[in-house]
């Protein structure tokens, strides 16, 4: 921990971070109505009222509201998101690496499938066929980003397998299932960790796109959503899709600079810079 | 005569939060043209690090502190590092241990030697050519051409570290520093570089300061003796007087250490055998089918381990012995012939009821625990995978502590808390955990210091006759298996050339090969003089 707040891009990342998580803390109590809705005039510019310190958007809700609840579905999507694509991913690689021969062939070739399909398409595609309320478009976003997981880890765990560490436990008597889950992958969980923070990156950028496209739950104060909505005024009312644009920047830039911090801070081999 | 290299209290400085403040602390140390000295030590004992400060080659954070480095009349310490780039190489050759890291997999050999003279002469593209075949020949590469066209990844262990002296001698400097070049190479291989080393610096007049850690390697070519410990130069003097002869403790408890090439005192041995490989062999298949290669890393291999006894298992890399052992544990599963434990087919035995009845100690002890364990779970891991509820299996653990020699408390630290020697009890205590009746060892001693091998080895005697253990003891060190094993199998290229009572194997090798590997083992006419007393080791026992 101290020795990931010793670099700066670390230490900014981090405090981003808290600062968004935060601000999903604070919206229950902040704004304790619903963000989505109707809170007064449609358009207000922000600073022009201040009840509404960030503006109206088009439709009159509070756009400071709905960036402090996005921040919570941001949050969720993105965590779960990444739960489930780190749990398929981890579950692939660690049979494919760990096994090898024919599981692996099978399991790459799947993976690889799932690889040269553009992501944003596939999660288009089960958006279209499951609907898009926010518990599928959260499970889709999770199934499209797990392969480079899977890659990393199988990678990890090839390498992992044929230390003598390994081989001491099948000498004991282990099974496989316990050098898997107890030896090896505590050891491959570094590299998967960081990685994580790119696999959750990604996935609140793919729930903002799907959002804008107005593919995402209608239902749910997300930021994609707030965006989409300002696509009718990006003339007039540019602000709308602006401000939360902002804060999803901030939100991506925390978690993959807290991703590379966690990276420096885990890899020995750089630790001396 | 007057030297041609000469230390002069030299310190140098390690960066603060190491373990002492001087790597090295007020040496003095100086070589004459024609002479080898050996500065010997274990490791962590600044040997190589005063080697590299001699070229000015340390490692980022470690200062020279003071003291000075002539060469020639010439002080290095005060030369810019435009001027010190002109002495490595030119004045000053260096060899590395690890010739693989030391050359670039990326260039022809040819090239790598050529670079020399490209960067400190003129000499045209033709007349560099020339030099560079007429070095790869003296350092006895058969076909210098062809060598010279190769890759390093084609050539052998022993081919590239004679690239690497070829290197090193190509502008034939005054001095040539060795760092460990022997290391890493089999004994019959490591026999031929010494001997070229020796040959080398006759013909050139060179000074050679030979770092080593091998006493054996030290009786083979050392003019000169310094033993350092703790970055202090402890004993200096001719070999002959510092070999026979040691003054200072810690130079006699370190000869003391060293196993003389010699049966250790015959012990009874049972008829009843425990353990039988029958016609083992295994073959790998790499390639593809048009270059296929096949390796017959086991073939048609037949020994007996007789019940109590201690089998060695001798020989190079490549020979197999590894394969063997994986073999015995089931890591490996033979392509043919049968593995018998005390008379059972161990592939008829169930895998985990094989491993209450066979264990095994890996070599690299820094490798072979998991480093995310405590200790004392690392221990208790075989009985309560095989049902003992945790409470027990930890106190037991504890109790293995004990047998092996560490303090029970150590249970609750984590691996890398332990020197290489605690490590290798830790995974001995382990192997135990499960009560086997057979032990096999994979080189357990091969990555220690010799006094910390010498504990590990007393240590494993010990506890065989405590315990009645059967054991296979593979080792490619005919010094140690001499220490400890009642019987010894001789292997090269997968197939036992010579297995008998270890004193016939040793003392009346039949076998051309066992010959030339005894032949080979340095310090073969040395034998350690036993009137040394070992005192306590108190140092490097911790």
């Amino acid at each position: 921990m101290i020795r990931l707040l010793r670099s700066w891009p670390a230490a900014i990342g981090l405090a981003l971070t808290l600062l968004v998580i935060a601000a999903a803390a604070a919206a229950g109590w902040l704004f304790p109505r619903d963000p989505l809705g109707l809170a007064g005039r449609p358009l207000i510019w922000p600073g022009d009222n201040p009840r509404f310190p960030l503006g109206t958007d088009n439709s009159g809700r509070d756009i400071a509201a709905q960036v402090f609840h996005g921040a919570r579905v941001s949050l969720a999507i993105g965590l779960s998101a990444t739960a489930i694509a780190l749990g398929i991913g981890t579950l692939v690689g660690a049979l494919a690496g760990y096994y090898r021969g024919a599981v692996d062939l099978v399991l790459m070739r799947i993976t690889e499938a799932f690889q040269t399909l553009p992501a944003f398409l596939l999660l288009l595609v089960l958006v279209a066929v499951f609907g898009g309320s926010i518990t599928t478009v959260t499970v889709a976003i999770g199934v499209v980003s797990w392969p480079a997981s899977a890659r990393l880890t199988r990678a990890e765990f090839l390498t992992l397998r044929e230390r003598e560490f390994v081989a001491s436990c099948r000498v004991l008597g282990m099974r496989d299932w316990q050098i898997m889950l107890g030896e090896i992958l505590p050891n491959a969980l570094p590299p998967l960790l960081v990685y994580a923070s790119v696999v959750m990156a990604g996935a609140i950028l793919l729930e903002s796109a799907l959002a804008f496209l107005g593919l995402s739950d209608p239902n749910v104060a997300s930021w994609g959503n707030l965006i989409g909505r300002g696509r009718g005024v990006l003339r007039t009312g540019w602000y709308v899709s602006a401000i939360p644009g902002i804060a999803i920047i901030v939100t991506v830039l925390a978690v993959s600079l807290l991703g590379q911090g966690l990276n420096d801070a885990l890899n020995p081999r750089l630790r001396r810079k | 005569m007057t030297a041609a290299l000469s230390i002069e209290g030299l310190s140098v400085r390690l960066p603060p939060g190491a373990d002492r403040e001087f790597a090295v602390r007020d040496v003095s140390l100086a070589v004459t043209p024609g002479e080898v000295l050996c500065l010997v030590g274990e490791s962590g004992s600044g040997k190589s690090i005063t080697a590299s400060a001699v070229l000015r080659l340390l490692p980022p954070g470690v200062t020279v502190a003071g003291g000075r480095v002539m060469l020639g009349g010439e002080d290095l310490a005060a030369l810019s590092e435009s001027a010190m780039r002109r002495v490595r190489g030119a004045r000053i050759g260096m060899v590395f241990q690890e010739p693989m890291t030391a050359l670039n997999p990326l260039h022809r050999v040819g090239d790598q030697v050529a670079e020399t003279f490209r960067t400190h002469t003129r000499l045209g593209r033709a007349a560099i050519r020339q030099r560079v075949l007429v070095l790869l020949e003296q350092v006895g590469l058969p076909d210098p051409a062809a060598a010279a066209r190769a890759y390093v990844h084609q050539l052998s262990g022993g081919q590239r570290q004679r690239v690497g002296i070829a290197i090193a001698l190509a502008l034939e400097p005054a001095v040539l520093i060795a760092d460990e070049p022997t290391t890493a190479l089999d004994v019959t291989t490591q026999a031929g570089i010494l001997a070229l080393i020796d040959g080398l610096r006759r013909r050139l007049g060179m000074a050679v300061l030979f770092v080593t850690h091998d006493f054996g390697v030290v009786a083979e070519i050392a003019d000169r003796v310094a033993v350092t410990q703790h970055g202090v130069v402890v004993e200096q003097g001719r070999a002959a007087d510092v070999l026979n002869r040691p003054q200072h403790p810690y130079t006699r408890a370190l000869i003391a250490a060293v196993p003389p090439l010699a049966p250790a005192p015959k012990r009874p041995v049972s008829d009843e055998t425990i353990l039988a490989v029958e016609g083992v062999s295994k073959t790998y298949r790499t390639g593809a089918w048009r270059a296929r290669r096949v390796v017959h890393a086991l073939d048609r291999v037949s020994l007996a381990l007789p019940r109590g006894a201690t089998l060695g298992v001798v020989g190079e890399s490549g020979s197999g012995k590894s394969t063997l052992a994986r073999c015995l544990v089931r890591l490996l599963a033979p392509d043919a012939g049968r593995i018998k434990l005390e008379g059972e087919d161990i592939t008829a035995i169930p895998m985990r009821e094989a491993a209450r009845r066979i264990g095994m100690v890996f070599q690299d002890p820094y490798g072979s625990l998991n480093p995310r364990r405590r200790v004392g779970e690392l221990i208790a891991q075989g009985p309560m995978v095989h049902g003992m509820a945790r409470a027990p299996a930890m106190a037991r653990a504890r109790e293995l502590l004990a047998l092996v020699a560490l303090d029970p408390a150590s249970a609750d630290r984590f691996p890398h808390e332990f020197s290489g020697g605690q490590r290798q009890r830790i995974a001995l205590a382990r192997a135990l955990a499960l009560e086997p009746r057979v032990l096999v060892a994979d080189e357990p001693v091969s990555a220690l210091d010799v006094s910390v091998q010498a504990q590990v080895l007393a240590l494993l005697a010990d506890l065989r006759a405590r315990l009645g253990l059967s054991m296979v003891f593979v080792t490619h060190d005919l010094r140690v298996a001499g220490r400890i094993c009642d019987r010894i199998a001789v292997m090269k290229d997968g197939r036992v050339v010579e297995e008998g009572p270890a004193a016939d194997v040793l003392l009346h090798p039949r076998d051309s090969y066992t010959r030339a590997l005894l032949a080979s083992v340095p310090g073969r006419d040395w034998t350690p003089p036993l009137d040394a007393p070992a005192p306590a080791l108190t140092s490097s026992l911790s």
